[in-house]
């Protein structure tokens, strides 16, 4: 871990003997391989957050949630947030959390449910729920969703900035409809698309983006509604597959921040280590 | 009524705008069952002022008659499409108490695998179109969920278009007489043949010149002075 700070530095510049409050918290091997990046990590530490349609509670794949909340809408049209009585409405965030939990096991599965307050009205519930799961520090957020409302992108490229440099990790699915949406664009997000072969470690680094990776999404044997399984493919199931394995890396180096993470995955991508 | 709404609501005069939708969204539906040689293909569209989604049309397997049904706009798979912007591929569904209690609910069909996609035009979100139980194509997912979302992308456009020239149809009935007037004589004048076409558009431009004289001078007092 790095030395305890007196007092923060200035944001702007790096004083005469202050080197020392900038140490790097870890120390790289010469080559960054897979084995030190995650090893025998289990994600266990790792608090994962899962923002889409709810989490379908003690479904086998899944197992004990560490907590369920739900962005509402009140009688007077103010977003509240409230423990999640109702689980999934869909299966869709059910079967996020299964990926994510069978690459890591022990991470801290946390649902915030964006999903079931009506369609007009979802994409402040989006934003809510976003600032919600960065407030609350969680180390990787899994976003299989975007919106196309321009009205929301300075909101939440602010979020993703704020997220990027409070070590949270936004994990978004890329879409390949030819309209803007958001947040999976944003250079602070690290944003998923699909490769379709079947190893779940496998993934690519994408040299042209917006897209950056390239994860498992096609075909994929999926946790869903009340304790079933189903077949899926989309960019939506190629999500939870890069934010288990950041839970992984992280379960190894917690210290490690967004740009570092980032860094890693490059590192440790498919076909990066195969260039080698 | 501002200009633009003047001119969207005499152009509904001219499109027939109830009929083509209908038979729009039976084309889409059409086409994307024969594109992947699927069993079925239904179309949802989003109903803003109720916040709902509305069964709108099949093609293949299910029930017309269930046509008009609708469901909230943001629970089970078609929610979650419109909601999240994202396509889906899924398999299996029926195996899904809960989805195939809706589905048959919906459409009368329950199917065991479907493609869905989020209607989407510049920031809105129209609806969403499901392909049900296409012939297994093993490799191919990604290029079909490809092909689905250029498909999905054009049939946006096309619908985007018939709305805005519903919700003009609108204005135009609640407009009152004389708008609705115009707007029969501009369909008229639009489907006359060639000689008779530039004589009506010589009729309206002499009528334009007409009532412009008229409206200067009927104008409020002093108002001349600041035109030309």
């Amino acid at each position: 871990m790095s030395a305890e700070r007196s007092e923060p530095l200035p944001a702007w510049s790096l004083p005469a003997g202050a080197e020392k409050d900038i140490e790097l918290a870890v120390e790289w091997p010469a080559e960054v391989s897979r084995d030190w990046a995650w090893g025998d990590s289990s994600g266990r530490g790792v608090r994962v957050c899962i923002l889409d349609s709810g989490v379908e509670p003690d479904h086998p794949s899944v197992g004990p949630l560490a907590g369920a909340v739900a962005v509402l809408r009140n009688e007077d049209g103010e977003i509240t947030i409230e423990p999640d009585e109702e689980g999934d409405l869909c299966g869709h965030g059910t079967a996020c959390a299964g990926i994510v939990r069978s690459l890591a096991p022990e991470c801290e599965l946390f649902s915030v449910r964006v999903l079931g307050a009506g369609y007009t009205g979802s994409g402040p519930i989006l934003v809510a729920g976003l600032r919600y799961a960065i407030e609350n520090g969680f180390d990787v957020v899994n976003m299989s969703l975007s919106t196309t409302k321009r009205e929301l992108a300075e909101s939440l490229h602010e979020l993703a900035d704020h997220a990027y440099f409070q070590k949270t990790m936004l994990v978004a699915s890329a879409h390949n409809l030819p309209v803007e949406s958001f947040p999976w664009r944003f250079a602070s997000v690290l944003s998923v698309g699909s490769h379709d072969r079947s190893e779940p470690l496998d993934f690519f680094y994408n040299p042209e983006p917006p897209v950056e990776f390239f994860a498992r999404g096609v075909d994929i044997d999926v946790a869903w509604m009340q304790g079933s399984t189903l077949r899926c493919t989309g960019n939506s199931f190629a999500t939870p597959h890069m934010t288990g394995i950041c839970a992984l890396i992280l379960g190894s180096h917690p210290e490690l921040t967004p740009f570092q993470l980032k860094s890693v995955l490059y590192l440790t991508a498919t076909n990066v280590i195969g260039s080698r | 009524m501002t200009e633009d709404e003047l001119r969207a609501a005499v152009a509904a005069g001219v499109l027939r705008s109830e009929e083509g939708h209908q038979e729009l969204l039976r084309s889409i539906v059409t086409v994307a069952r024969a594109i992947f040689h699927a069993r079925a293909s239904s179309i949802f569209l989003l109903d803003e002022e109720s916040d709902e989604l509305v069964f709108e049309a099949i093609a293949g397997e299910g029930s017309e008659s269930l046509i008009g049904t609708r469901f909230p706009s943001s629970t089970g798979i078609a929610g979650w499409v419109l909601v999240t912007r994202q396509p889906l591929v899924l398999e299996d569904v029926s195996e899904d108490p809960r989805f195939a209690k809706d589905a048959a609910e919906a459409t009368g069909y329950v199917p065991k695998g479907l493609m869905a996609v989020p209607l989407l035009h510049e920031e809105r979100a129209l609806g969403v179109l499901e392909v049900l139980d296409r012939p297994a194509r093993p490799g191919a997912a990604l290029e079909e969920i490809e092909l689905l979302g250029l498909f999905a992308a054009q049939a946006a456009v096309a619908l985007d278009l018939l709305q805005a020239a519903r919700r003009a149809r609108t204005v135009l009935e609640g407009s009152g007489k004389e708008l609705s007037n115009l707007a029969r004589f501009a369909g008229a004048v639009d489907r006359l043949e060639d000689d008779r076409r530039a004589a009506g558009l010589e009729l309206l431009a002499a009528l334009e010149k007409l009532l412009g004289g008229e409206s200067r001078a009927a104008g409020p007092p002093g108002s001349s002075a600041l035109r030309p």
